[in-house]
């Protein structure tokens, strides 16, 4: 299904978001962004570093709180709704891809507790079925089964990011938020986590809020595109589009200081 | 045993009466939330930390002149830390004491719950080292604090799960994490988990101090507590797999005493006080003398 028909086919946004405005003091941290985001769609979201993408990702994902705007998942407001039913969103519901797996990981928990950690904190109780789960999920995210007993610091770093993305994806989250996910990787391991969760989103249906400042990477899995610059939004559209024909200048400056090779 | 006349420059009990206040509120907030740590103002006490502590102070908040006290350390009233805190009471407090568990009014215990079934009116007190039973998998206080308020569980089954995963059960054996009356996660102190079936529905009150945290909870009388488990590997109470030598008892937990450098060993109740009771009572085990040639 194209993202056209997607789009039609399904016509009241999963998220949206209006003018979500988050400063620290003085300093602008995010103002004033609004989008929607349809189920099964990858929106993208690149700027340099300090521009505010990190800010807004962890607006959407409930770890901060913004000052100004409101977010409403599913019909729900998710800023007015209280702490329990948010973080219980964020075990269900949600995924949070760290950057840095190490950060979304419990480092000194097997593999599988890794990834058996959601079902169990939604109310799995069976430890046969949670080990099936995890074996299942290691094995689509390409680790070996006989790795499941191993910790995380046995891995390498595209593995650790693999399990986290596994162990995140579990409980069939329908949004899922990623901090640059391909940071700190080399670009083979790249290649390979990109053609996974490209894999993964599109076979599970996700709908995907990324934040990156590699272009590659939206080029390969975004559908669209939103270039921040000082925590505003200056350009935002289908990626080819933004890419191929960027309109603002920020953006011509960012798509044309890709390194061709 | 004598009544011992009470060390006139001290206050009863040792704390002064507005510490046992602090103390008493606590435990009363702890009986009103089962399960639930309260924080409390802990003090000095005149031994080190994980000696007692948190024990020490509830039991002198507890303490009545007409009490009767028992101190267990690991089952046994002979042992360093038993023997040293009763005599502590003994003399700050004046309060008689005794190692019968059916005839104590308060028992504070260090990691066993007695044998006996304890009956109404009874207090059991026992010093907690770490109070958080989530505290090795989540460090961060604000964190399991969190976790505790939004009933989120799931990481303790986590530990569970690894236990599984790498020795192909259950393997905790002491400090077994329970849940009290459908909602809090307690740590029932490092009590081996033969005991945590006698938590629940006891018909003492439980209190548990831990002095070096800085926390007091309880179990009310007749609360149901839990042992957390899986469907498929449910919780069992383990004991070594003997009979106790010296008193023949089947169903108590035992301790493995060395008897030699050449393998030889000897199962015995970890719980004195029973296992005199039951000897007084012509029971024997393996190793004891039988009771028609008893002489001596």
């Amino acid at each position: 299904m194209s993202l056209i028909e997607k789009v039609t086919a399904t016509d009241t946004p999963l998220l949206t978001v209006a003018g979500l405005t988050k400063n620290y003091g003085a300093r602008i941290g995010c103002a004033d962004v609004s989008f929607d985001l349809f189920p099964g769609e990858v929106l993208g979201i690149v700027g340099e570093s300090g521009s505010g993408k990190s800010t807004l990702l962890s607006c959407l994902a409930g770890h901060q709180r913004p000052d100004l705007g409101q977010i409403i998942y599913d019909g729900q407001d998710v800023i007015a709704m209280s702490e329990s039913a948010r973080r219980r969103l964020g075990r269900t519901d949600w995924a949070y891809v760290h950057q840095n797996p190490r950060d979304g990981l419990r480092m000194g928990v097997s593999a599988g507790g890794n990834v058996g950690e959601r079902l169990m904190a939604v109310g799995a109780r069976h430890y046969g079925d949670i080990r099936a789960a995890a074996t299942d999920w290691l094995g689509r995210v390409e680790i070996d089964a006989d790795r499941i007993d191993d910790r995380p610091r046995a891995f390498s770093g595209g593995m650790q990011q693999r399990l986290q993305i596994a162990r995140n994806l579990v409980t069939g989250p329908r949004l899922v938020f990623m901090d640059e996910p391909t940071g700190g990787l080399d670009v083979s391991v790249q290649a390979r986590l990109l053609d996974l969760l490209r894999g993964l989103v599109r076979d599970l249906g996700l709908s995907v809020v990324i934040v990156t400042h590699d272009l590659a990477v939206v080029r390969l899995l975004a559908h669209r595109l939103m270039v921040m610059q000082g925590g505003r939004v200056v350009e935002q559209g289908l990626t080819d589009q933004v890419l191929d024909d960027p309109q603002h200048a920020y953006t011509q400056l960012l798509v044309s200081s890709v390194l061709q090779v | 045993m004598n009544d011992a006349t009470p060390e006139p420059a001290y206050n009863f009990a040792y704390l002064d009466e507005q510490t046992k206040r602090m103390i008493r509120r606590a435990i009363l907030k702890g009986i009103a939330v089962p399960g639930y740590q309260v924080p409390f103002a802990s003090r000095e006490m005149p031994m080190p930390y994980g000696w007692g502590t948190g024990g020490v102070q509830v039991t002198a908040a507890c303490l009545v002149p007409e009490d009767r006290l028992k101190v267990i350390d690991q089952g046994a009233d002979d042992t360093t830390n038993a023997v040293s805190i009763r005599r502590f009471f003994a003399r700050t407090a004046g309060v008689a004491t005794t190692t019968r568990t059916t005839e104590a009014t308060l028992i504070q215990t260090r990691h066993r719950i007695p044998e006996t079934p304890l009956h109404a009116g009874q207090i059991l007190v026992y010093q907690v080292p770490i109070p958080e039973p989530l505290r090795f998998l989540e460090p961060r206080e604000t964190e399991t604090r969190k976790m505790h308020e939004l009933e989120e569980y799931g990481l303790m089954h986590v530990k569970l799960y690894e236990d599984i995963a790498r020795h192909g059960q259950i393997a905790t054996s002491y400090a077994y994490p329970v849940k009290v009356s459908g909602r809090y996660v307690m740590d029932p102190s490092p009590i081996p988990k033969f005991d945590n079936p006698k938590l629940s529905g006891s018909p003492a009150i439980q209190l548990f101090g831990a002095g070096r945290e800085q926390r007091i909870y309880a179990l009310p009388p007749y609360t149901k507590v839990v042992s957390l488990d899986f469907d498929d590997h449910p919780f069992q109470a383990s004991k070594a797999a003997h009979d106790c030598d010296l008193c023949g008892a089947k169903a108590s937990y035992l301790d493995e005493v060395i008897t030699d450098d050449l393998g030889g060993r000897m199962f015995v109740c970890s719980d004195t006080d029973f296992c005199t009771d039951r000897q007084a009572h012509g029971k024997r085990g393996r190793v004891s003398a039988p009771v028609s040639g008893d002489a001596a």
